[in-house]
């Protein structure tokens, strides 16, 4: 545990792959920037790996001033507790204000051990961060420029601030695409600092005996055009709708959560707080309730059409057109509307 | 012989059941309407675990901290052929968040002991957070293993696993002890063994068979009560199996890293949305009103 250091700078995990700087690092970097700049503090990013220190560059162009870059044969594949022992040693050395992780699958693994190893705080699939003032009335005490990680709580169109007042570092995830991922400053210039770190055999206990790398198969962060079926799709049968929709548009096909649990489609296709956030063109959500969990992901799309048959739904709130009726009607005619106009 | 696996299993409310009528006005959720149900990726963390006994022998404890009423899981892990269930209960661990929800389990899992596999679900759906896992497998201060698709091999020395990495899969060996998480798409949970349901559907912790006749014999006394809970706790010996009931001082658990105190992240604050109408077109679900919209949208080249 870690007592809070206000001097501390706002780190940011960088998560690389065979040498592929994960775009949420960037995205990170960019917001990290803002928080330290509230702060009047540096970004710092750690960079863990094996031949990748070019990597470095690309961070300090997004907003990093110092990259904590650990080069060694035995982090050339990510693993957990070597990872994690990276991490530890470099927050309790320098001790950060603030640590990002990105909500990937591997940031999702290794943030919760390092935040156990530290016993400090995480909160996961965060969909803004922000600098502010906690007052703790029982001990009239007020904390001051506290990291607020806000995200939605479970129950409806609710949304909670968080925080971590006393056991520092205060640390977040953040899926990838909530933050915006700025240009880049090739000019920006920063500090790249080689750091050497003991492992124990402990450490390197696990070891990856064959690994096997499958493209992406959906890119909805790139899509222009999102056709996305929710719980009232009602089957993979009713699926198809969706698909010819999106066949027509040219667009991707996208989900609620609910879909996704009924098993209408593949996990990689939901949009919202814990899948992906989405800012396409046109996004058409067809049968989708519009719960916080759901929006969070997709109402900065710059046209949302919304389908639904209850006039009540909270998705009509976020949209630019709202069909109230049957998407199973709606959406052949939507269809043909639009075969026509070829 | 064979392998001592503890599984670390969650009762949760069903998300994906949020109809009109467990809405609040003010647009919250009225929890207590919610049912509860047993997280879903925990019936894959169990099923992997029963499916190492089918396969090499050994014992599956199942361990959840939640109020009372979570021995409903429990049971549901008895009907699938669990060996060992236990409930932590205690109200100094409410308020927990999921640092001081893994100390609990660590304690508990410590008490238990020899242990060879623990399985958790990946993720909860209450929260989606898929901390507890990681944050467990350090405090047992063994490895983990997250997103589990299936064993390549199991011996004594060491667990070869295939996990998926989100970007394709990885083959991973650990040595024993290891925790693993499951994903939904690692195996088919077996259904309940309907005579097994029959066997334990009445069995209850003592607390739990108070609470129920509370509420079951409003009108009888203390006494009739007690009576009854002592002739039915008694029925229950006969049953071959028992919910273990434990409390923080069972797992000698350190109340400083417990429930509130023990949990570093506290809400700042909770702000409702106010949803706002009328801020759309309505478009009118026939062919006419479809193809104006269509229309207004190629010309503004949003599509096409
Ligand atoms: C921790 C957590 C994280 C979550 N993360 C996400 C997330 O990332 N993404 C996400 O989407 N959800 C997420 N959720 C779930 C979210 O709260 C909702 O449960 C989910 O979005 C509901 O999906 P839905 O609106 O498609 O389904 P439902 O709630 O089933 O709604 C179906 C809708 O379709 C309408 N409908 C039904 N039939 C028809 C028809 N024939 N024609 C027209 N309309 C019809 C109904 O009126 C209804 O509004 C999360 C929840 C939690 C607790």
């Amino acid at each position: 545990m870690i007592e809070p250091n206000r001097q501390g700078d706002v780190w940011v995990y960088a998560e690389q792959e065979d040498g592929n700087l994960h775009d949420v690092a960037l995205e990170l970097c960019g917001k990290a920037r803002l928080l330290a700049d509230q702060l009047g503090v540096r970004v710092g990013a750690v960079l863990p790996g094996w031949n990748m220190r070019e990597l470095a560059f690309r961070l300090i162009a997004h907003g990093a001033d110092k990259i904590y870059h650990v080069h060694d044969p035995r982090l050339e594949h990510y693993r957990t507790m070597p990872y994690a022992r990276v991490m530890c040693q470099l927050i309790e050395k320098h001790k950060p204000q603030i640590v990002l992780y990105g909500a990937t699958p591997m940031g999702r693994d290794l943030a919760p051990r390092i935040a156990s190893k530290l016993r400090a705080g995480l909160t996961a699939d965060c969909t803004d961060l922000d600098i502010g003032d906690h007052e703790e009335k029982s001990a009239k005490k007020v904390h001051k420029n506290l990291l607020l990680q806000i995200r939605p709580a479970f129950g409806g169109n609710i949304i909670a601030t968080i925080i971590n007042p006393e056991r520092w570092p205060q640390m977040a995830t953040v899926r990838e695409g909530v933050m915006r991922l700025g240009d880049g400053d090739p000019g920006r210039t920063g500090e790249i600092i080689d750091e050497n770190i003991e492992f124990n055999d402990f450490d390197l206990a696990v070891h990856v005996i064959e690994r096997h790398r499958e493209e992406r198969k959906v890119d909805l962060k790139a899509a222009r055009i999102i056709v996305a079926g929710g719980g009232g799709v009602g089957s993979e049968e009713g699926f198809r709708l969706i698909h010819g929709l999106a066949g027509a548009l040219g667009g991707t096909v996208g989900a609620s959560r609910a879909a996704v649990d009924g098993g209408f489609i593949a996990k990689d296709h939901q949009v919202g707080q814990t899948g992906t956030t989405v800012r396409p063109a046109l996004y058409v959500a067809c049968g989708i309730s519009g719960q916080v969990q759901h929006r969070a992901g997709m109402e900065e799309s710059a046209k949302i059409i919304a389908i639904n048959w209850d006039r009540e739904a909270p998705i009509f709130s976020v949209a630019h057109y709202g069909i109230v009726g049957d998407l199973r009607k709606v959406i052949p005619m939507m269809i043909k509307a639009i075969k026509a106009r070829e | 012989m064979g392998y001592k696996c503890i599984v670390c299993i969650k009762q949760v409310p069903d998300t994906s059941n949020i109809t009109g009528e467990v809405m609040n006005r003010d647009g919250t959720v009225n929890r207590t309407a919610l049912p509860a149900i047993f997280n879903p990726e925990d019936l894959n963390a169990l099923e992997a675990a029963l499916a190492v006994k089918d396969e090499h022998g050994g014992e599956v404890t199942v361990v959840t901290m939640g109020p009372l009423g979570a021995c409903e899981a429990l049971r549901m892990a008895l009907y699938r052929r669990a060996d060992r269930v236990v409930l932590i209960t205690d109200r100094r661990a409410a308020a927990s968040d999921t640092l001081a929800t893994s100390y609990i389990l660590s304690q508990a899992i410590k008490k238990i002991g020899d242990v060879d596999l623990v399985f958790c679900g990946r993720q909860a759906i209450d929260g989606d957070t898929a901390q507890v896992g990681p944050q467990l497998a350090e405090k047992l201060g063994i490895p983990q293993i997250a997103y589990f698709e299936r064993f390549e091999s199991l011996t004594y020395r060491a667990a070869r696993v295939r996990r998926n990495t989100g970007s394709g899969w990885e083959v991973v060996e650990s040595p024993l002890p290891v925790l693993i998480t499951v994903l939904d798409t690692a195996n088919e949970p077996r259904p309940a063994a309907a005579k097994r349901v029959m066997q334990y559907k009445h069995l209850t912790t003592p607390d739990e068979l108070r609470a129920r006749l509370k509420k079951g014999m409003p009108d009888a006394t203390d006494a009739e009560r007690e009576a009854e809970h002592a002739r039915q706790m008694e029925k229950q010996t006969f049953l071959g199996a028992r919910i273990e009931q434990w409390d923080l001082d069972d797992i000698d658990a350190d109340l400083q890293w417990c429930g509130l105190s023990g949990s570093p992240t506290k809400v700042h604050r909770v702000q409702w949305i106010v949803l706002t109408k009328e801020g759309y077109t309505e478009v009118a679900p026939t062919e006419e009103g479809v193809r104006g919209m269509v229309h207004e949208l190629i010309v503004d080249h949003t599509m096409g």
